[in-house]
């Protein structure tokens, strides 16, 4: 017994030379300004706005996602253009409040809410935060590209009739006998 | 007059050196816990992260110095006070190289046993006005390992005071010129070790802070410059028995080549590292193992390291 805790004693000292031992271990810290972590490609980061292939706004403002965020930081306001297309007149996104749970991007029908990788957004004012659609917007289409909401969507806007877009079926004829 | 002008350089020098390292440490200490925690360690701010405490201080000091409604506000003032001030006191007889000491006073072993007595205040008021339990029971610890402790460190000197024949530390360390008294006394030594470690209540017996239990303790009312003090006392502590090592144990200034200075220095900074390294490695005891190691292995072993000594010497005569 009492040579066991004589044992003891040394099994201090050795505690003490291995923990010496690891000031020359390599570090596992990764130092982060100067280097960059890996970040996955289906990262949450910051939130943003895509555009079709032609340039025009996704976003329909159908408000699922403010109606699918658990936050409630998505704010809009949905208006229509001359040609009936429908577009939101202020797309607004307060990031001191988002939690990233990508909600809004598997509520939006047409790819238009997009989380990227990106989340380097600190600022010193927290009212910054609070991003307006023209910070949101980007000017490509974002993870999904030759998507065009309006092109396979079957609604009829001005210059596009019901059917005459890709993938489209000209409408069923409900009157009409034939099978 | 000369010689005043010289008392006082000498005075706010010491002051000063000492305050820049209990300053300085609290980069070392956190740099080096991180190294052997496989980190790095503060890193950023200045070279090497070398300016952290300058950013430490502008922060404590811009903190808000609250003292609770239920403490007792002059005495929760005083308190930290008293043991920056009580280390300090100590480093007066400390002999830092022939000639750069304050005051060369031939009874030094027993004013700094005084001294770091008086340090039990410091924590044992601290706790005891914060109007808090937890407080109490960390100064209640505190004065009851400081008490245990302060009996065999004084004792585990007494090996060298014989040798040497001297209470002054100028003396002791100059009796140390043939051979440094580690390796007649060993023992003394060891004892002094454990018991500085437990006198500054740096871990692994830091049973009066005891993070995890105790919530930090004696100073968990403490904020701003106030738990500064604590810590600088803390640090304070930890140069002075690493110095007092250097000092009793390992010949003082004595080293080839180098000058003076700079040997009791590298001396007192191998101490300083060894207790970092101590609190990066050891878990804390529980309290009643703190208190039986003390008074049932360190005092019978520094008991009988005088008893040893003594009829050594008196069998050489």
């Amino acid at each position: 017994m009492k040579g066991k805790k004589l044992l003891g004693m040394f099994s201090i000292l050795k505690t003490l030379w291995v923990v010496f031992l690891h000031l020359f271990k390599r570090k596992v810290t990764v130092l982060y300004p100067e280097e960059k972590p890996y970040i996955p490609p289906r990262w949450r980061g910051r939130i943003i706005l895509s555009r079709d292939p032609d340039g025009a706004e996704r976003c329909v403002a159908c408000y699922l996602c403010a109606a699918a965020c658990p936050v409630d930081c998505i704010s809009l306001q949905a208006t229509e253009d001359e040609y009936g297309r429908r577009y939101p007149e202020f797309f607004r996104i307060n990031f001191s409040r988002c939690i990233f749970c990508g909600y809004c991007e598997e509520a939006c029908p047409t790819y238009a809410i997009q989380l990227t990788t990106d989340f380097e957004m600190s600022e010193y004012n927290r009212q910054n935060l609070v991003y307006e659609k023209e910070d949101l917007l980007i000017s490509g289409t974002g993870k999904y590209h030759g998507y065009n909401f309006y092109k396979v969507a079957g609604l009829s806007i001005k210059g596009k009739e019901k059917g005459e877009g890709e993938n489209e079926l000209p409408p069923v004829d409900v009157k009409g006998l034939m099978p | 007059m000369s010689q005043t002008v010289i008392h006082l350089i000498m005075v706010f020098g010491v002051l000063g050196v000492m305050m820049s390292i209990a300053a300085g440490l609290i980069w070392v200490e956190r740099r080096l816990l991180g190294l052997w925690q496989d980190r790095y360690g503060p890193n950023r701010v200045g070279p090497l992260g070398m300016l952290q405490p300058l950013a430490d201080v502008i922060k404590i000091l811009a903190k808000e110095d609250w003292v609770p409604p239920f403490a007792d506000r002059p005495v929760f003032t005083l308190a930290p006070a008293i043991v920056v001030i009580t280390v300090l006191l100590v480093f007066a007889v400390m002999p830092f190289a022939p000639g750069i000491v304050v005051a060369d006073l031939n009874i030094g072993v027993l004013y700094f046993l005084a001294m770091s007595s008086l340090g039990v205040y410091s924590v044992a008021l601290g706790g005891w006005a914060s109007g808090n339990k937890y407080s109490l029971i960390g100064a209640l610890r505190a004065s009851a390992q400081m008490i245990s402790y302060e009996v065999f460190m004084g004792l585990s000197i007494m090996g060298v005071v014989m040798m040497s024949g001297s209470f002054d530390l100028r003396r002791i360390v100059e009796a140390q010129r043939g051979l440094w008294y580690i390796v007649p006394q060993f023992i003394g030594f060891a004892v002094f070790l454990v018991a500085g470690v437990a006198e500054t209540h740096r871990l692994p017996f830091d049973l009066p802070e005891a993070e995890s239990e105790l919530v930090a303790g004696f100073h968990s009312e403490y904020s701003g410059m106030k738990f500064g003090l604590f810590f600088v006392g803390e640090y304070l502590g930890i140069t002075l028995i690493s110095m007092l090592i250097t000092t009793l144990f390992l010949g003082g200034w004595y080293g080839p080549v180098l000058p003076p200075v700079v040997w009791f220095f590298i001396k007192t900074f191998f101490f300083i590292g060894f207790f970092i390294l101590l609190r990066a490695a050891l878990p804390r005891p529980r309290y009643d193992q703190l208190i039986r190691i003390g008074w049932k292995l360190m005092l019978p072993l520094s008991l009988l390291n005088i008893v040893v000594t003594g009829g050594i010497m008196l069998a050489a005569r």
